[in-house]
């Protein structure tokens, strides 16, 4: 079986694109190879991916088998009078393409039909290969591609050149304008340039020696030479930091790193600012001393072999060196204007067209955060209103400051940075100075599902008024996240918001809370643009139950069912519902729960079956009309168990509460084993769906057991 | 094809003639020239090392872009002295919009060593008009680039010339910090806000009844070649200068921080409405030039095969 190679060779494709678009080429090859019968899809690998190929190899059989099939004709009857064939055979013959002796009879249970044996000659791998590859490579996706060529064919970049092989044979492709060939490219400053590719397998090797590696290695190299070039200093390490190695892995072919130093002085500017500088701005690894400090160095990757002259790293401090001075003019020319008179400024920052200004949206903000921290103080926890009062006043400042329109990465951060430096008030606590600092700082706070919450309540208090309040905005506006679109990243928000209440523990209803955001707009300009249309609460609410769901499944990992159960009993109460959640995941392995998780089921189908032939429960249960054992017997437990759950449940004992609950598992067992529910006499009947109607609402509140995945069936 | 620099302010080389309405149409065109780009909010009264006011951009448009575009630019930077066998350098993403230009491309900037030194772009659209042929341009940062060959940390180090008796010295500190300087005190400080709006407001005016000239122009019926000529002759040039001058004082209105955020959207509207207006425009008239009288060559051809049908017939 001949070997399969691939490579689209292009100008430098964007680092953060590169992975998906080789993952997607990998498939695409794959499943067309499946299509046509020539190889499987896990054979398919990727042996150079970089910022100048991407590529695929496989081992494949060379042409698809010839496929004989067996197609039925007209029946025997009327294919042949008097034994002579007729029109009919000789047509069938015909279109079979064979000789009207060639064809057989068959019986069917129809009768003796005709039928003709035909073979599908199978077509070389080669010649499926040059049709359908170009709609495969023109078929992938980029998050943004150009025309270059002709405003025909797009791809990320130009794409200059295609190696298409079986073997040493060249497959006769050709996309957007480029005729495949047996000629690649080696590294642009290391090599001659143009390399022969004799056969596919030799591919990695003859790359190999034009200094191209794959990702794998390059990540490998990467590593080792940032470890080395580190070590030079005693004692010191470089700072681990994924997506920026992932960066560099494709901004490279043949990789090395070198080691620099910038003026200690530099390091006056806050760390933040430094790193940010050079991650984002130059893709420089930071160098810590071995106290965790940062040392005033930095690692840069290349795409050569070495600098041994130190020319490369002479060019590299220069610029570096004039970043910081850039970073030290803003920082300077920012304190001209404390945060405290910038808050004016807001005036003329908008935050959303429809919903003002950042000034008014500080304003709503500061409501909120009062409102807010009175609820948790009222609820017994330490609170400092006064520090969030502040901070939610400057909290937004930084976006006047030059450093933040340079770096926006850095917004909030900056704030928190200001504020430490600056003065505020003239008698202020230097500790109330820094919570107010550390306020803003986290505010912004978690960016993703990995990212951590605020520190302290004060700043979990303010992030989470402020993500409220884009929502609430939002949402009024009749401008919720659809599908793939959420152009405001109201998703991340509103998840950001879940973790922050669920990891600082907070006494908050997401109802409350909206509705309270929602009151903050009152009477404000926004409000006049805010749609009629909406059903505000309903919106929210079901935007956050999908929300607590994702958290509750995806990000602490419980069970699909034990969610679903927890949040048909209520999602308002984050905090409660991972309570229910935890309590449920440690009972429901055991017999009795999971007795009640059935009954439940059996409850809830025969009072739905009950319903739908239009047979009602009593409003009430009638001791009266109770008439076996079984159901006198269930019928006063129910009150019993009812109080002494209500009262764990109060207590946010749901462990407790539910033990209790699983205590009815003999009684409603014998109910079902010796009481019919649907008797003909109506009085009776509905007096028993009413028994099962009170046990099943009084025992919901802590979880619909009826969504608990059971062995043994309702 | 060398040019020199055009002499109306603009805010980067793309916006020159030469670039800008080069780029439209379908003739090939290639050009190289040096353009003095000013940007009044870069200003940083000559105290920062290495932004300007005004800076000078090596522009080059290839049009439509040769396959080996990539590899020509890399051996200019050969010619300029720098051997790459001892640099560092990678092309990284970063694709160019000029929002009042209503132009965008998809490219890299350029890293030497760490130095953005060049940006590549490949243009996609152009005064809101799609481009067909497609054409690459190389904007070379010329000042970073001395600073890099001359090894000097601050542009205004770089030596501008020397005096070949005496050797003295003349910086690029000596010829342009005043400048800088003066600029920056006018442009973030002294700048007239009531009368830069007003000169906006004129050019604007201007520039926008010239465009309606123009259109009355083209739904004239009249297919005679007096038409053709008036279109040929409608200064349709003057009319981007004032674009120019529209876009100058909007950065002008900006640095001096007489626009809010709000505003800013607006007015950025208000200069690419006329920019994409020209654009339409010199299409048009560029057609005109080649096209419209064969086209209506064609037309007779046509009538006359049918002639000759209906005669046979």
């Amino acid at each position: 079986m001949p070997d399969f190679l691939l490579e689209i060779g292009c100008e430098e494709i964007p680092a953060r694109m590169i992975d998906a678009a080789q993952n997607e080429l990998a498939s695409r090859v794959g499943e067309l190879l499946a299509r046509e019968s020539l190889g499987l899809p896990a054979g398919v690998s990727a042996p150079l991916t970089t910022p100048r190929r991407l590529s695929v190899a496989s081992t494949i059989a060379d042409r698809q088998m010839d496929v004989t099939e067996q197609v039925t004709g007209p029946a025997v009857k009327i294919a042949f009078k008097d034994g002579q064939p007729t029109r009919a055979a000789h047509e069938f013959a015909r279109k079979a393409g064979v000789d009207v002796s060639q064809l057989e009879k068959i019986a069917t249970p129809k009768g003796e039909y005709l039928a003709a044996k035909i073979t599908k000659k199978g077509r070389s791998a080669a010649e499926i290969l040059a049709e359908s590859l170009p709609k495969e490579v023109s078929s992938i996706h980029w998050p943004k591609n150009m025309y270059w060529h002709k405003p025909i064919e797009r791809f990320a970049r130009p794409v200059r050149w295609l190696v298409a092989m079986l073997d040493s044979e060249v497959i006769p492709l050709a996309f957007a304008g480029v005729r495949a060939g047996n000629r690649s490219n080696g590294h642009r400053t290391l090599s001659q340039g143009v390399v022969q590719v004799p056969k596919a397998n030799a591919y990695v090797e003859r790359l190999r020696e034009a200094k191209v590696l794959g990702r794998g290695e390059r990540e490998q190299q990467i590593r080792k030479a940032l470890d080395a070039a580190a070590r030079t200093i005693p004692g010191a390490r470089w700072r681990e930091d994924k997506s920026l190695l992932e960066t560099v892995v494709n901004l490279t072919e043949s990789p090395s790193a070198v080691l620099g130093s910038f003026d200690p002085e530099f390091l006056e500017l806050a760390e933040e600012v430094l790193v940010t500088v050079m991650r984002d701005h130059q893709k420089y690894f930071a160098v810590e001393d071995p106290n965790g400090q940062l040392s005033p160095n930095f690692l840069a990757v290349l795409n050569t072999d070495g600098d041994p002259k130190g020319i490369i790293r002479h060019g590299h401090e220069r610029v570096l060196r004039a970043r910081f001075n850039d970073a030290r003019f803003f920082w300077q020319t920012d304190q001209k204007h404390p945060l405290r008179e910038r808050v004016q400024l807001l005036k003329h920052v908008t935050f959303q067209k429809n919903l003002g200004t950042y000034y008014e949206k500080t304003k709503r903000v500061q409501r909120l955060c009062s409102w807010l921290s009175e609820l948790i103080r009222q609820r017994g926890r330490q609170i400092r209103p006064g520090v969030i009062h502040k901070a939610a006043l400057l909290a937004k400042a930084d976006l006047t400051t030059e450093l933040v329109k340079e770096f926006t990465e850095l917004q909030g951060i900056v704030g928190g940075l200001y504020v430490r430096v600056q003065q505020l008030d003239r008698d202020m606590a230097d500790s109330t100075r820094r919570a107010i600092a550390d306020a803003i700082y986290d505010h912004y706070k978690p960016e993703s599902m990995e990212d951590s919450v605020p520190r302290t309540l004060e700043g979990a208090v303010l992030a989470i008024a402020d993500k409220a309040d884009s929502i609430a905005g939002m949402f009024a506006l009749g401008l919720q996240p659809t599908g793939s679109k959420d152009p405001f990243a109201l998703r991340r928000q509103a998840n950001g918001i879940v973790k922050t209440i669920a990891e600082h523990k907070l006494p908050l209803s997401l109802s409350q809370l909206f509705a309270d955001a929602r009151q903050a707009y009152q009477n404000s300009g926004a409000e006049k643009k805010f749609s009629a249309k909406v059903d505000f609460a309903g919106a929210v609410r079901d935007f956050f139950h999908e929300r607590l769901e994702f958290y509750l499944r995806d990000v602490l990992g419980y069970k699909h069912d034990v969610v679903n159960a927890v949040l048909a009993a209520g999602s308002d109460d984050v905090v409660d519902a991972m309570a229910r959640a935890q309590a449920i995941t440690k009972v429901r392995a055991s017999a009795d729960f999971e007795s009640i998780s059935v009954a439940s089921k059996r409850i809830k189908n025969i009072l739905r079956q009950a319903s739908d032939t239009g047979k009602h429960a009593a409003g009430a249960i009638e001791p009266a009309a109770l008439q076996e054992p079984a159901e006198r017997e269930l019928a006063a437990l129910i009150p019993q168990v009812t109080k002494r759950v209500d009262e764990l449940r109060v207590q946010h004992e749901y462990e407790a509460a539910l033990a209790e609950i699983s205590k009815l598992r003999p009684t409603v067992d014998l109910f079902f084993d010796k009481v019919m529910v649907m008797v003909d006499d109506d009085r009776i009947r509905a007096n028993r769906l009413a028994v099962l109607q009170t046990l099943l609402v009084n025992f919901s509140t802590i979880a619909d057991f009826s969504e608990i995945v059971t062995e043994s069936k309702a | 094809m060398l040019q020199q620099p055009y002499d109306v302010e603009v805010g980067a080389g793309t916006m020159a003639p030469e670039t800008f309405l080069r780029v439209l149409g379908p003739q090939p065109y290639r050009v190289a020239y040096v353009q003095p780009s000013r940007r009044p909010a870069d200003g940083r009264y000559g105290e920062n090392p290495n932004r300007l006011y005004k800076h000078l951009q090596l522009q080059v448009v290839l049009k439509p872009p040769p396959e080996n575009v990539q590899q020509l630019y890399l051996d200019s930077l050969g010619a300029m002295g720098i051997d790459l066998r001892q640099h560092d350098i990678k092309f990284e993403e970063d694709n160019w919009e000029s929002p009042t230009l209503g132009a965008w491309g998809i490219g890299w900037q350029v890293m030497l060593d760490g130095l953005e030194i060049t940006q590549f772009t490949y243009f996609q659209q152009c005064g809101g008009v799609d481009l067909d042929p497609i054409s690459a341009e190389l904007t070379y940062g010329l000042e970073r680039i001395a600073a890099f060959l001359q090894d000097v940390d601050s542009i205004y180090d770089i030596v501008w010339a020397r005096d070949p008796e005496t050797d003295r010295i003349t910086s690029y500190g000596d010829v342009r910090l005043a400048e800088e300087l003066q600029f920056s005190v006018y442009n973030f400080e002294q700048a007239d806000v009531e009368k830069a709006w007003k000169h906006f407001e004129l050019c604007e005016a201007e520039c926008k009844a010239l465009l309606e000239g123009y259109a009355l122009l083209s739904k004239a019926k009249d297919a005679g070649d007096g038409l053709a000529r008036d279109k040929r002759r409608f200064p349709l040039l003057p009319a981007y200068d004032l674009c120019l001058k529209c876009s100058h004082l909007f950065n002008i209105l900006d640095a001096r921080g007489a626009i809010s955020v709000t505003e800013r959207v607006g007015v950025i509207a208000r200069v690419r409405a006329l920019a994409v207006g020209i654009a339409k425009a010199y299409v048009d008239q560029q057609q005109g030039n080649t096209t419209a009288d064969e086209s209506s060559k064609e037309q007779k051809v046509l009538t006359a095969k049918k002639e000759t049908m209906s005669v046979s017939s």
